[in-house]
């Protein structure tokens, strides 16, 4: 029998009272799901005791969809339909892959090469939104099933989704796109690396300056964060989204290739089966040659031809020695911006599973003149951190002591004349982040503006990424120069963009959340909600209303809690006026319409606003000294 | 709210501020605003944590950096520093300009990585003491006219300061 817990008096609240919440990481090689119980963060396993699951995705002939190991041992026997690696392709087009001659997954050539890409299976074209989905869904349903979420413990609130800290905006938004599709609240996106600061600062309660290095299957990143009491601020980020340990595999495989072919002069094309095949004999050479001089590769070709090899550790580290030296660019540049010198850094932590490699951890000691920490498992402390954030959020932790300030990756700017880029927010900027700045018309009775968002470090928008394309159509015909025209660029605590522009005369609007020109539509990622869903018009009518009242109550809840700790900030007749419309609410959210439900929340949330304002100001001063923040005059 | 960014932070509207308590007042602010506070709250709630803490943040950044705090406690003064109609620059500092940015695009020909940092020193510690005026005309002689002349030269040395950085992550 279990033993009966007790906690320490006023510490602890009921159990029921413990919100679910995980981590994901959701990996090139390799994705975990962590959640925090009883204070502790915990990779949870599947039923075979696996924590790690393999981010393979295979679309079986009888339309099911099998996930992980299972997947992974297929992988060379049906390259086609079983997808690795997708997330390397997560918010990119076809003319962004540029190697794809060695990656055996048939890409479907589209009309406009600059849409997102889709990859050609047995279930269907696949876009890598919905592979990473099927792995997420993988994912929730293994914590479900090991929390006991809808048995009686409380459904799962949400979720913290990790994406590489160099990820642009049309690679988080696919992220959050693919999250949505497996039906997970996304409580907060979340850069790997300050996710792993956060396992590793809290674990062993440092304070100082520390680099994250993060090396992992299909991206880079190095984060340089200050740590003092609880609080991670990002001091500058930067990275590769397309280097990972699966370029030292490739590395190995085309040395193979070469060796090939020096022994035969009849060599043609590999198939897919085979390049899949000798791309993992590449891989387990590589976690070889990490405790071992050197790896022997052997494996029979569909032709009949035995290929049989020996790498040496020593020829390994020849092959790679150009990547190697790939990430230590982005790390100059990143301490060039956090404005560091070597030896302000307290300490260097390892992160993903491709540090392991002995001539990357070489690599970094040699440049930063200290041993890197290695003390926690690279593959897990990404999952541990979200684990931890997401602990945070839905508010379980009862000392308000963890404090992320996280930074935008990248400068973010728009189009002028000329194709030259006007950088409005500079990359590095504590989020979130808002900016304005002012723009005229160029041409005497100038109507319309097109506005065009990039990404980027470089001055000519060809060399940046083109996030957005909108309009801003009825500016009064002015002589050139005269207009004003205001444009508002938001990043928001996920990392994601919006933009405004606002014509300053006359007040014509225009506002996009910026989507990526080549992302899903709102219209692609409404359709495979519904199919995923099932067709059942009924069974989606049930899960809106429901979804309304979860909302409705929640507010309610939200809003009483809040009348009841600061209801003497306001006067009596607004708070009755509050009251009110709570009990409209309540009213209302016993009907069975979803549609007034919703526009009942809506209702309340407007009614509250001046009051959240004035808990916002008060909480604040409260926290300065108790000091009112009117008091204080110029 | 219309505070201004030292009310915000509960600091004497000086140039000579203390960082130590600028960092500590914004943490908590923070600690109290950012919309990881506010996950699971209403929509209204969130509007008004994400319009504080990038307040806070906004606020945070033109303190922190003497070029733009520099900037900003002339314009609570009235004076636009980098106004068009006030560009006018002592001719020895023009002169010295003009050497900066021939020296950074001789060494960015050059690919010479070194002396582009050399010369991000020598801008840097220009700056230093840049900022040690701007504390006596700000602070102790309250010579708007003056300070004003000292923070164009402090944002031109930031400026130059940023393209140098810029030319040697090209080369990097």
């Amino acid at each position: 029998m279990a033993l009966l817990q007790i906690s320490e008096p006023g510490q602890s609240a009921a159990p029921h009272q413990h919100k679910l919440a995980i981590g994901i990481d959701l990996g090139t090689t390799n994705s975990l799901v962590a959640t925090v119980i009883s204070g502790m963060a915990t990779v949870l396993q599947d039923e075979h005791g696996h924590a790690l699951l393999p981010s393979v995705v295979r679309y079986m002939p009888d339309g099911s969809v099998v996930v992980g190991h299972e997947a992974q041992a297929q992988q060379s026997h049906d390259p086609a339909n079983t997808i690795a690696s997708a997330k390397r392709f997560m918010g990119r087009s076809l003319k962004d892959i540029v190697d794809r001659a060695h990656i055996p997954y048939s890409f479907v050539d589209s009309a406009d090469s600059s849409k997102l890409l889709q990859l050609q299976t047995r279930a269907g074209l696949k876009t890598p939104v919905e592979i990473s989905a099927d792995i997420l869904k993988n994912l929730k349903a293994r914590a479900e099933k090991s929390l006991g979420a809808d048995g009686g413990r409380g459904e799962l609130l949400g979720a913290v989704i990790t994406v590489p800290a160099y990820f642009d905006d049309a690679q988080r938004q696919a992220t959050k796109d693919a999250a949505r599709l497996a039906g997970l609240n996304v409580l907060r996106l979340l850069n790997e690396p300050t996710a792993a600061a956060v396992a590793y600062g809290l674990d062993h309660a440092v304070e100082g300056t520390f680099v994250i290095y993060d090396l992992g299957g299909g991206t880079f990143d190095v984060s340089i964060l200050k740590l003092t009491k609880g609080v991670f601020e990002v001091l500058a980020t930067n990275g590769d989204s397309a280097l990972g340990g699966d370029d030292f595999d490739h590395r190995i495989y085309c040395w193979i290739l070469d060796k090939i072919r020096d022994g035969s002069n009849t060599f043609s094309p590999l198939g897919e089966q085979d390049t899949r095949l000798l791309l993992t004999k590449a891989r387990q050479a590589k976690e070889w040659l990490t405790d071992n001089h050197e790896a022997q590769i052997v494996c029979r070709l569909s032709n009949g031809s035995l290929i049989d090899v020996t790498l040496s550790a020593q020829q390994f580290v020849e092959l790679t020695q150009q990547l190697v030296l790939k990430t230590l660019t982005p790390t100059r540049k990143a301490m060039r911006d956090a404005n560091l010198t070597l030896d302000e850094i307290k300490g260097v932590v390892l992160v993903g599973g491709a540090t392991r490699m002995p001539q990357v951890k070489q690599a970094i000691e040699d440049y930063f003149k200290q041993t890197p920490l290695t003390n926690l498992d690279p593959d897990k402390v990404v999952a541990l951190g979200a684990a931890i954030q997401a602990n945070a959020l839905v508010g379980n932790r009862s000392d308000n002591d963890l404090l992320l300030l996280d930074v935008t990756p990248l400068s973010l700017g728009l189009e002028t004349m000329g194709g030259l880029v006007e950088r409005i927010i500079p990359r590095n900027s504590t989020l979130p982040v808002a900016r304005a700045q002012d723009f005229t018309t160029y041409k005497d009775g100038q109507t319309a503006m097109s506005i065009q968002v990039v990404q980027g470090e470089r001055e000519l928008v060809a060399d940046c990424r083109s996030l957005a394309r909108f309009e801003l159509r009825g500016i009064p015909a002015m002589v050139a120069g005269a207009a004003r025209i205001r444009v508002t660029f938001q990043v928001d605590a996920d990392g994601l963009l919006s933009v405004s522009a606002r014509e300053q005369a006359t007040g014509i609007e225009a506002h996009v959340v910026v989507k990526p020109s080549y992302g899903l539509t709102e219209d692609e990622i409404t359709h495979m909600l519904k199919s995923s869903f099932g067709s059942a018009e009924v069974d989606k009518k049930a899960r809106m209303l429901a979804e309304a009242r979860v909302n409705a109550g929640a507010i309610i809840s939200a809003v009483t809690i809040a009348l009841s700790h600061d209801g003497n900030l306001i006067t009596s007749e607004e708070k009755q006026a509050i009251e009110v419309e709570i009990e409209i609410l309540q009213a209302i959210s016993q009907t069975d319409d979803a549609v007034v439900i919703n526009q009942g929340v809506d209702k309340l949330n407007h009614a509250t606003e001046a009051f959240a304002a004035v808990r916002m100001n008060a909480s604040v001063s409260l926290a300065l000294n108790g000091k009112n923040l009117d008091e204080i005059k110029l | 709210m219309s505070l201004n960014y030292y009310q915000l932070f509960y600091l004497q509207p000086l140039f000579n501020i203390a960082l130590k308590t600028l960092e500590t007042n914004y943490r908590q602010i923070q600690s109290e605003a950012h919309p990881d506070r506010f996950v699971t709250a209403t929509a209204t709630e969130k509007l008004a944590s994400m319009q504080l803490a990038t307040l806070a943040n906004e606020a945070y950044q033109t303190l922190k950096n003497p070029a733009s705090r520099a900037k900003y406690l002339l314009e609570l003064h009235g004076i636009n520093a980098i106004n068009e109609s006030n560009t006018s620059m002592p001719t020895d500092f023009l002169m010295q300009q003009m050497q900066w940015r021939e020296t950074l695009e001789d060494a960015s020909m050059a690919h010479d990585i070194s002396t582009l940092e050399a010369l991000l020193s020598e801008m840097q510690a220009e700056a230093k003491s840049l900022q040690a005026d701007l504390s006596l005309w700000f602070d102790e002689r309250k010579d708007y006219a003056n300070a004003c002349e000292t923070t164009r030269k402090l944002i031109f040395i930031d400026k130059v300061c940023a393209d140098i950085q810029q030319a040697i992550d090209l080369l990097d």
